[in-house]
């Protein structure tokens, strides 16, 4: 895949650096990242703008060893499935611990690390992964 | 610098934080490579930190203000400007500070640049802040010095240049440390630079010492003595800038200032030297264990080159606000080491590695 | 869903052997499986209406969209109308479901469907990127997710809730490779013992290399008609029972339970109740297993065996031919290959095999119902047909 040009991940660069999603009042479900429509309440729900606290747990992981373009130097990584305290779900690397580190429930925080560079003279896209929580 | 009668406001730290990653290298393994004379090196610094791949300049001055902001217990928004020093900033042109900014939410009503002179970025972008604040222009400002500095693979500096940041958000009331004053030396004085396109510094030997360091940090101390009418004896704690264990204690010697009150801001020896935030990071790790009433000193130094000095006054908050965010010590020692070939990868210092 | 206004029945199948055809580009994939159906259906071109052709990422594997137009073209066939579809790896199943539609709409009679993909043109990193696109592109691929890393994650939850262990995943891809030795169009014709999957190379803990399906090119292609018409092309009509076709999200980090996949209760729910069979009624059945981990998973959500007991499944044999459910006789996506796009119609190429009498030392025997489950994605595409040699209902 080509390298897209600057908006498509500016647009997405607040939700990224500031973990900021939404939740439906009508249901009480939080979503990362934010969405227009709840998947429950379609139209009768009433989203808001939520800033989660990044505190969360390991509900799965691996380790990626086969990388996609642009992630070649970071091999091998841990990736996680992190479920924040409020119930949403995220996508994120794991750093700063081992695989042998890492199990299903450990307790994680958020921090703010580059996700890649676009090659030497492209955008250097930051965003959030997870720690463990010492 | 001459004091404006009638418009001054108080100013001083509101909140403070800082970040050290988590990963060491020893002196002795980058010694071993290159079949250095083991103590001779161990003398300057015992090991050093080292940033991960997916760290630079802006991710841990982010990581920084996150712990300032904890400390502060302010309203992002309400941050009128943001100042990121560093001699490593990810992009040439584009603002480190605009990244800070948003990550931490303070944006878009604030002013924000990128400061670069050498290792005194971070205590300039500091003055900066105070001069706003004084004039009654802002009501908060974040100064941030913050490093990934590269060493030369071989030369004596790739066994000090680090990697860490300290923020410190400035404000005229609920202080934890007023500053009193400060004072700047200035000479156009090429110790050590870095050209543009040149991915590794260059430097002047021993030069750096006497012409360099020392005249400024000397002269910058001792300018600020005297414009404060103080001497060293009314301080408990000294910090300097540190890009050795050798020079910041000699520079206190020749002051005659006793050991102990340098020891505590003396982080070198353990984590490097993290440029445009050492100063700054032991500045972060005095006040973790300064009493309210304290007074401190701190000068600062950049190649290029210049000295900027400051007396502080801790008060009676930093006992609490000192435990909202976590302390220089425990990041200093949450650690792991790595060996030379890991250092390189991490480094980015490999040839043809698809980027 | 209602039942189609007209039943359908397949008269023709073809494939092209799945593999590294370094020297076939994606159109002489398509002309290949093409013909071969056309041939297997003794009919001529001209008694096609309607392409329906699935291809996954025609556009990131050798830059070429409007796939359909290419089908149409290559295959001869203009300027008959022609259709791609697109659903990840389900994308050819999907072309079948859309291509039953236009029969059971009374506008079409003779729809040929398609699936191709050719998957050999780009690097190894540039292929890991194409096919994340069938995950959530944003919030699970854009932060380094792969796909073998989307399915680990939901190989280690599964090994957490109900004890599946890493000798169980590797029994599917035994079994799987010991099928393929029999089925001449399959990539790989190599038994392979469970010390040489834990012998080879980690992907994405604790995926390894013998638990992904390899990258291939390949083409399927399957004619039908309306069932009325059937005997008039064939003695040997297969009639599509079902076809039904379920989403679930984009993204799998976002379900409740990554341990099973919903959309594959949904689309099996239906699918029996359209064909009017229950699970223990299928006779053979090919399962999607892009990583041995999925034939586990939705075996159990196709209700072959109870939630969290498809490793045991697999483990006592159940699922080997001969047995009480056999699963992938073709050697499944792991051994036969899996050029994405070409997969789902590749499945119905072997079951009407079965359902013929056709599949040699694979074949099951009596099998007269089958079932082929074939995935899009994580999941966020799931589409079923159910095949049998009987058009009226079976108990």
């Amino acid at each position: 895949m080509e390298e897209k040009a600057v908006a498509f991940h500016w647009r997405a660069f607040r939700e990224r650096y500031g973990l900021v999603g939404s939740k439906c009042e009508l249901c009480g479900r939080y979503f990362f990242p934010g969405r227009v429509i709840c998947p429950a309440c379609r139209r009768k729900g009433k989203m808001s703008e939520h800033r989660f606290s990044g505190k969360g747990s390991v509900y799965s992981f691996t380790v990626v060893r086969t990388p996609p373009t642009g992630f070649e130097i970071f091999i091998p990584y841990l990736m996680a499935i992190v479920e924040l305290e409020e119930g949403a779900r995220v996508v994120s690397q794991l750093v700063d611990c081992k695989p042998e580190e890492v199990q299903i429930g450990m307790s994680v925080e958020a921090c703010f690390r580059k996700i890649r560079e676009q090659n030497k003279s492209g955008l250097v896209l930051y965003g959030f992964k997870f720690r463990p929580v010492k | 610098m001459n004091k404006n009668k009638g418009m001054i406001m108080t100013v001083g730290i509101v909140g403070y934080g800082a970040y050290v990653p988590r990963w060491r290298i020893k002196s002795s393994s980058i010694a071993e490579i290159w079949g250095s004379d083991n103590e001779r090196t161990n003398n300057l610094v015992g090991e050093k930190s080292v940033c991960s791949l997916d760290e630079d300049a802006a991710t841990m001055a982010v990581e920084a203000g996150k712990s300032a902001l904890a400390r502060a217990g302010i309203n992002p928004k309400k941050i009128g400007a943001v100042y990121v020093g560093s001699e490593s900033h990810p992009y040439v042109v584009k603002s480190t500070s605009s990244i800070v900014a948003e990550a931490l939410d303070a944006t878009p009503e604030l002013t924000a640049a990128d400061l670069e002179f050498a290792c005194k970025a971070g205590t300039a972008a500091i003055q900066i802040v105070m001069g706003l604040i004084e004039s009654g222009r802002i009501k908060y400002g974040l100064a941030i010095g913050s490093d990934t500095a590269q060493g030369r693979p071989g030369d004596e500096l790739e066994y000090t240049a680090a990697s860490g940041a300290a923020a410190f958000i400035l404000g005229n009331h609920d202080i934890l440390a007023k500053i009193q004053d400060t004072y700047s030396y200035t000479t156009d004085t090429p110790d050590f630079w870095r050209r543009e396109g040149e991915e590794f510094p260059r430097h002047g030997g021993r030069f750096t010492g006497e012409p360099a360091y020392f005249t400024h940090v000397l002269s910058a101390t001792r300018g600020l003595l005297e414009k404060t009418g103080t001497t060293v004896e009314d301080y408990d704690h000294f910090v300097f800038h540190q890009p050795n264990a050798k020079f910041p204690m000699k520079a206190a010697k020749t002051l005659s200032i006793p050991p102990e009150k340098v020891m505590p801001g003396l982080l070198v020896p353990l984590i490097g030297n993290t440029y445009s935030a050492s100063s700054l990071l032991a500045l972060s790790a005095v006040l973790d264990i300064a009493k309210p009433g304290e007074n401190i000193l701190i000068t600062s130094f950049g190649s290029g080159a210049g000295s900027d000095s400051f007396s502080m006054t801790v008060t009676d908050l930093i006992p609490e606000k000192r435990k909202l965010a976590p302390l220089v010590k425990d990041m200093i020692t949450a650690k792991e080491y790595i060996g030379y070939a890991q250092y390189v990868k991490f480094r980015n210092k490999l040839k043809g590695v698809v980027r | 869903m209602k039942a189609p206004k007209r039943d359908i029945a397949i008269i023709g199948v073809g494939t092209t052997k799945y593999g590294e055809h370094w020297n076939y580009s994606l159109k002489d994939l398509i002309t290949e499986a093409g013909i071969r159906a056309l041939e297997d259906a003794k009919i001529s071109g001209n008694d096609i209406e309607l392409i329906v052709g699935g291809s996954m990422s025609s556009g990131m594997f050798v830059g070429q969209e409007h796939t359909g137009a290419l089908f149409a073209d290559y295959m001869g066939l203009n300027p008959k109308p022609a259709i791609r579809t697109e659903a990840a790896c389900a994308s050819s199943s999907v072309a079948l479901r859309v291509g039953c539609m236009a029969i059971a709409s009374g506008m079409h009679d003779c729809v040929a469907i398609g699936g191709a993909e050719k998957m050999t043109d780009v690097y190894g990193s540039q292929a890991t990127t194409a096919l994340a696109g069938a995950m959530d592109r944003d919030n699970e691929a854009y932060f380094g997710l792969t796909f073998p890393g989307v399915y680990a994650m939901m190989a280690k939850r599964h090994m957490h809730q109900y004890g599946t262990t890493r000798e169980q995943l590797s029994l599917v891809a035994v079994k799987n490779h010991s099928n393929a030795m029999h089925n001449p169009y399959a990539q790989y014709h190599r038994k392979i013992s469970v010390d040489d999957v834990m012998r080879s190379p980690l992907v994405a803990d604790p995926l390894r290399l013998l638990d992904c399906s390899p990258i291939a090119d390949g083409a399927a292609c399957i004619i039908i008609v309306p069932a009325e018409s059937a005997r008039k092309y064939t003695d040997t009509p297969i009639y599509i029972r079902a076809s039904v076709q379920a989403s679930d999200t984009l993204g799998m980090y976002m379900r409740h339970d990554i341990t099973t996949i919903n959309a594959n209760i949904q689309a099996a729910k239906l699918a029996y109740q359209m064909a009017g069979v229950k699970p223990a009624g299928i006779d053979v059945a090919e399962v999607h297993d892009c990583f041995t981990i999925n034939e586990i998973i939705s075996c159990e959500d196709l209700g072959f065996c109870k939630k969290g007991a498809g490793g045991k499944m697999v483990q006592e044999g159940e699922t080997q031919i001969g047995s009480r459910i056999p699963v992938n006789t073709s050697g499944g996506l792991k051994a036969k290959g899996h050029p994405v796009g070409a997969t789902g119609a590749g499945q119905i190429v072997e079951l009407v095999k079965q359902l013929r009498g056709d599949a040699g030392k694979r074949q099951v025997d009596g099998a007269e119902t089958a079932l082929a489950h074939n995935v899009g994605g994580s999941g966020s595409t799931v589409a079923i047909h159910i095949l049998s040699r009987n058009r009226g209902k079976v108990c």
